[in-house]
């Protein structure tokens, strides 16, 4: 039986510029996105058809995720959020195709969403409102005397969201992933077991189907997770007062 | 020297095969390609879902949501126009039923003026009638009267010629009878 971690390996397809099978789902990820978005807005229609539809549906849900988190002027971020929210969840669901590779199983790729996000609070940020953004780890109304401790635990704060909003994606499809191959794995041990236990198989089976709806379920709502958490660090850029 | 080497190859395939079984995510020699990759494709893919993408997606919604409030315009204009239409069909109306009456009034007054003027000259004609019936009453009764004196005359001048079998003057029976009605 095949480790359950040999899915997420990283295979080299052309070696001389670093293309591999993580390079060519990312690739894929983007080609549907664009390719599917683009089929299904071909009409124009006023009176939009189920594709259309659906579009339409994904463009209002982020829009409106991020209206409510940063407000209106928050729209201005409205391309990088979706982007981003399109790209983890194409990726996400992609990789719930048998035999697909999951791009969003790697640390690395979800530490650079992460740093994208956060790189573009803080860049956006101190244009914007200069060392006032500063203002972010300074709580108003809170005595002289805290104000050290709470400036220390409001930096830690900061400088943790990166690591928690890339670890949580990544855990959750990591460990949904291996959890699906090892049940998956039983049904194959237990038949090629014989006697008794090939009668118990269908039993990891069944395991197996909850387990692929639940990680269905798992990898929408990582997306919008990230897609949220991404929408109120975004607040912090456009409004650093608390 | 021989011994040396054979570690170094057995530590090596032992690292290849660690290699096998290690932990993919955590392969920092990966790192770069994906990296690479996943900055070249965000790259086109942001480009192309904030330059082609988005603006139609957008457009269409703003679109549909621009034809919606003018549609809504449009039906609230309709819908002043044939308030407007209404009140103007009710004022037209007032207005000839206004004039109905004032024709009806006016029809009624010629009408009851005419019949008053006729029944003026009927009455003027009946009163001429009924004067002139009591002028000629009256003469009648005048010429009785003056009747009445010769008949006094005649009967006096007969019961007078009776009692005394002789016709006394006609002048002292006038003066008589002038004498008795004064």
């Amino acid at each position: 039986m095949a480790s359950p971690i040999e899915q997420f390996q990283i295979k080299p397809i052309i070696p001389v510029i670093n293309f591999t099978n993580s390079s060519a789902f990312m690739i894929g990820a983007a080609a549907v996105i664009v390719g599917g978005l683009l089929y299904a807005t071909r009409k124009r229609a006023v009176v939009p058809g189920r594709a259309q539809s659906v579009a339409e549906v994904l463009h209002d849900f982020v829009a409106n995720t991020l209206v409510d988190a940063t407000g209106k002027e928050g729209m201005k971020f409205f391309p990088l959020v979706f982007s981003l929210f399109m790209f983890v969840l194409t990726a996400n669901l992609l990789g719930m195709i048998p035999g697909f590779f999951t791009v969003t199983s790697h640390i690395i790729v979800t530490f650079a969403l992460a740093m994208l996000v956060i790189g573009t609070v803080v860049v956006y940020g101190f244009i914007k409102h200069g060392t006032h953004f500063l203002g972010l780890f300074v709580p108003s109304g809170v005595p002289a005397w805290l104000l050290p401790f709470i400036v220390v635990i409001e930096l830690i704060s900061f400088l943790s969201r990166p690591i928690s909003l890339s670890l949580r994606l990544f855990a959750n499809m990591l460990a949904g992933h291996i959890a699906l191959k090892v049940f998956a794995g039983f049904v194959v041990s237990l038949l090629a077991a014989g006697g008794a236990l090939t009668i118990l198989a269908p039993l990891p089976l069944l395991m197996a189907v909850a387990l692929m709806a639940l990680e269905f379920l798992v990898a929408a709502l990582q997306a919008y997770v990230f897609t949220v958490l991404t929408c109120i660090y975004l607040n912090d850029a456009l409004h650093p007062g608390h | 020297m021989a011994q040396a080497q054979t570690t170094h190859a057995t530590t090596e395939a032992h690292g290849g095969a660690h290699e096998d079984i290690g932990f993919p995510p955590f392969e920092t020699e990966t790192y770069a390609g994906q990296l690479l990759w996943l900055a070249i494709t965000f790259v086109v893919l942001y480009t192309l879902l904030s330059r082609l993408v988005l603006p139609r997606l957008s457009g269409i919604i703003e679109n549909r949501r621009a034809m919606i409030a003018s549609d809504l315009d449009d039906a609230a204009a309709m819908k002043s126009r044939a308030e407007e239409a209404g009140t103007a069909y009710e004022r037209s109306l007032a207005e000839a039923k206004g004039r109905a009456q004032a024709l009806a009034q006016e029809t009624r007054a010629k009408l009851s003026a005419e019949s008053d003027a006729k029944r003026k000259a009927l009455e003027a004609d009946l009163n001429q009638r009924l004067a002139e019936a009591e002028a000629t009453i009256s003469g009648k009764k005048a010429e009785a009267m003056s009747h009445v004196d010769a008949i006094a005359r005649d009967t006096a001048s007969a019961i007078i010629e009776r009692l005394t079998g002789k016709a006394p003057a006609p002048q002292k029976v006038e003066a008589a009878l002038n004498q008795i009605k004064a």
